[in-house]
């Protein structure tokens, strides 16, 4: 009896279709119109707004030849790199270690201060950053009030800036994640560790991070996704300046499409790095795969 | 052999290990300050600039000149309607969504919930330019509504995938035992089930409020009239028209934009809520 069962197999998964209209209609929709648009010439305003021709790869073949994608590649890389993989993760591991050692105040303030940058609205921490490495701002009058030359951080080094920001920015998730992570972490094994003579560093790479591994794959994965993404702190520091310095792969299609008005070459960077989420998103849930017994 | 040996070494070396730790912890934790310190001090000093200083004559202007409605309460009551809009939106949908993903067993479900987390994975920012064009195409431009469903749908992945995980730890023993006495799938629901995740469904409503409310980029493209940004959009009217910036009036405006997620950040986080929503978000 197939049917009476498939009727109430369909009548019980009901509920399940406002979320999948929802999800079809603006999160689908938009990733598959991105790429057909990107086949297209289609413009923000004039006679391409309305009737946008098909042109085929002609968008890719322009983003191969355009010097400013292999840079905005890079730049993302970069930005990904050193701010998420090393910035992010690293000192938040670093907090979450010393954390358990300090005394519970400390360790209480410091994590609030952490997880306030993090809470506040992206607009706000981003005027914020920018204020702070502007060039009468917050890190020079440090610097010069110890003596040591000032830089205008937003020109001469914007990627270091944006890096740095985007650590203070981030850095509470990896720090929340490993917290929780390392709570979970039998305190045997350390213990043993210590009565066989391993010191501290030892104990650490030895015990600690191979039982937390599963913790620390999931947050690379996770940091590297979201800081992939990044646009408002960017666009408010930099707008991507001086001369592409600084435009990562959101900011470059942003520009395209909207400062440029060239939709069908802004969704052509889009779909790039619509598809480089999707292997990094691939490549996740495999991982969650492989940690499920 | 006693436990004592294994307990004195963690004894002797908790003392000289927290004066370091202690150390170095506040010295990063002085890093994570220092910019929000520009906001505080720079709100109230109605001569602020880029640089941090104590005010000469600390003073409440900003925070006076920053109370009117154009401001300040249009754009706050924007924010709420597209946060709470957006929160009621997406908890409705995934609680409705859940509940068969948690309590029948089909083939459908894990496909589904890993292409659900394949979603959480999507840069938003990346889908942003083709959403315009799809706004455009469907003259939803500017329109509040609208808005309220995109950011429902970025936020829907990760909603259903934490009120699963916490519908999945209410016993069916409990909802068995309402149908016992009569009560219908929808009515066990809502009497039982919901009332027993409270907390869980709290977390949820105050995350997705929380990245709604905080969202710049999807209300900076979606919505062009000044009528319906809200004040992560707004602010932007602090950067006059010949580039004179009112500092101190931005600061003040961030501050009484912030508090509100500061706040239920607060409210969530005393509840454990931080292990709560991780538990809930990152374990499957």
């Amino acid at each position: 009896m197939p049917a009476p069962h498939h009727g109430r197999q369909f009548a019980r998964y009901l509920p399940v279709l406002p979320a999948v209209v929802l999800l079809a209609v603006f999160l689908a929709g938009p990733v598959l119109w991105a790429f057909q648009a990107s086949l297209t010439n289609a413009g923000l305003t004039g006679r391409h707004a309305r009737n946008p021709e098909w042109v085929g790869l002609e968008n890719y073949q322009r983003l191969l030849q355009d010097p400013v994608f292999p840079l905005s590649l890079a730049l993302t890389v970069l930005f990904v790199g050193g701010s998420a993989i090393l910035g992010q993760n690293v000192l938040g591991l670093a907090l979450a270690v010393l954390m358990r050692r300090a005394r519970p105040a400390v360790s209480a303030a410091v994590g609030t201060a952490v997880v306030s940058a993090w809470v506040l609205p992206e607009i706000v921490a981003a005027f914020a950053a920018y204020a702070f490495f502007s060039n009468d701002g917050t890190l020079n009058q440090l610097l010069g009030g110890v003596g040591l030359a000032e830089v205008d951080w937003l020109y001469a080094m914007p990627m270091l800036a944006l890096i740095l920001a985007n650590v203070w920015r981030g850095t509470a998730f990896s720090m929340l994640v490993y917290r929780a992570a390392l709570g979970g972490v039998p305190a045997e094994l350390t213990e043993a560790a210590h009565m066989d003579g391993a010191g501290a560093w030892q104990r650490l790479v030895f015990i600690t991070l191979p039982v937390i591994r599963g913790s620390i794959a999931t947050n690379l994965m996770l940091i590297t996704l979201q800081t992939l993404a990044v646009f408002t702190l960017i666009w408010v520091m930099t707008a991507g300046g001086p001369a592409n310095g600084s435009s990562t792969l959101p900011v470059m299609a942003y520009q395209e499409a909207f400062k440029f008005g060239d939709i069908g070459y802004g969704t052509a960077v889009a779909s790039v790095l619509i598809l480089i989420g999707a292997v990094f998103g691939a490549a996740y849930l495999r991982l969650l795969r492989e940690q499920k017994p | 052999m006693t436990p004592a040996p294994a307990v004195r070494p963690r004894q002797s070396r908790r003392p000289q290990g927290s004066a370091v730790a202690d150390a170095v912890l506040l010295l990063i934790g002085a890093c994570f300050v220092l910019p929000l310190l520009w906001l505080v001090l720079g709100s109230l000093d109605p001569a602020a600039g880029h640089g941090t200083k104590l005010p000469q004559q600390p003073a409440l202007d900003n925070f006076a000149a920053v109370l009117t409605p154009e401001l300040l309460f249009r754009p706050l009551v924007n924010s709420v309607l597209l946060s709470v809009g957006t929160g009621a939106v997406t908890l409705a949908a995934a609680v409705l969504a859940a509940y068969p993903l948690s309590r029948y067993r089909s083939r459908f479900n894990t496909p589904f919930l890993y292409g659900i987390l394949f979603g959480t994975c999507l840069p938003v920012t990346a889908i942003m330019v083709p959403v315009y064009g799809l706004f455009v195409q469907l003259q939803l431009l500017d329109s509040l509504p609208a808005t309220v469903l995109f950011l429902s749908a970025t936020s829907l992945p990760m909603a259903i995938w934490m009120t699963r995980n916490f519908m999945d730890a209410v016993p069916l023993a409990v909802e068995e035992a309402a149908w016992v006495d009569g009560a219908s799938r929808l009515a066990a629901l809502r009497s039982i089930v919901l009332p027993l995740m409270g907390p869980g469904l709290g977390v949820v409503f105050i995350f997705v409020f929380i990245q709604a409310w905080g969202n710049f980029f999807v209300p900076f493209v979606l919505l062009l009239s000044e009528a319906n940004q809200p004040a992560a959009v707004s602010i932007f009217s602090f950067f006059g028209q010949n580039g004179a910036v009112a500092y101190g009036q931005l600061a003040a405006f961030s501050i009484l934009y912030s508090l509100p997620v500061l706040a239920l950040y607060v409210i969530v986080a005393r509840g454990s809520g931080n292990s709560l929503a991780l538990s809930g978000a990152v374990r499957g």
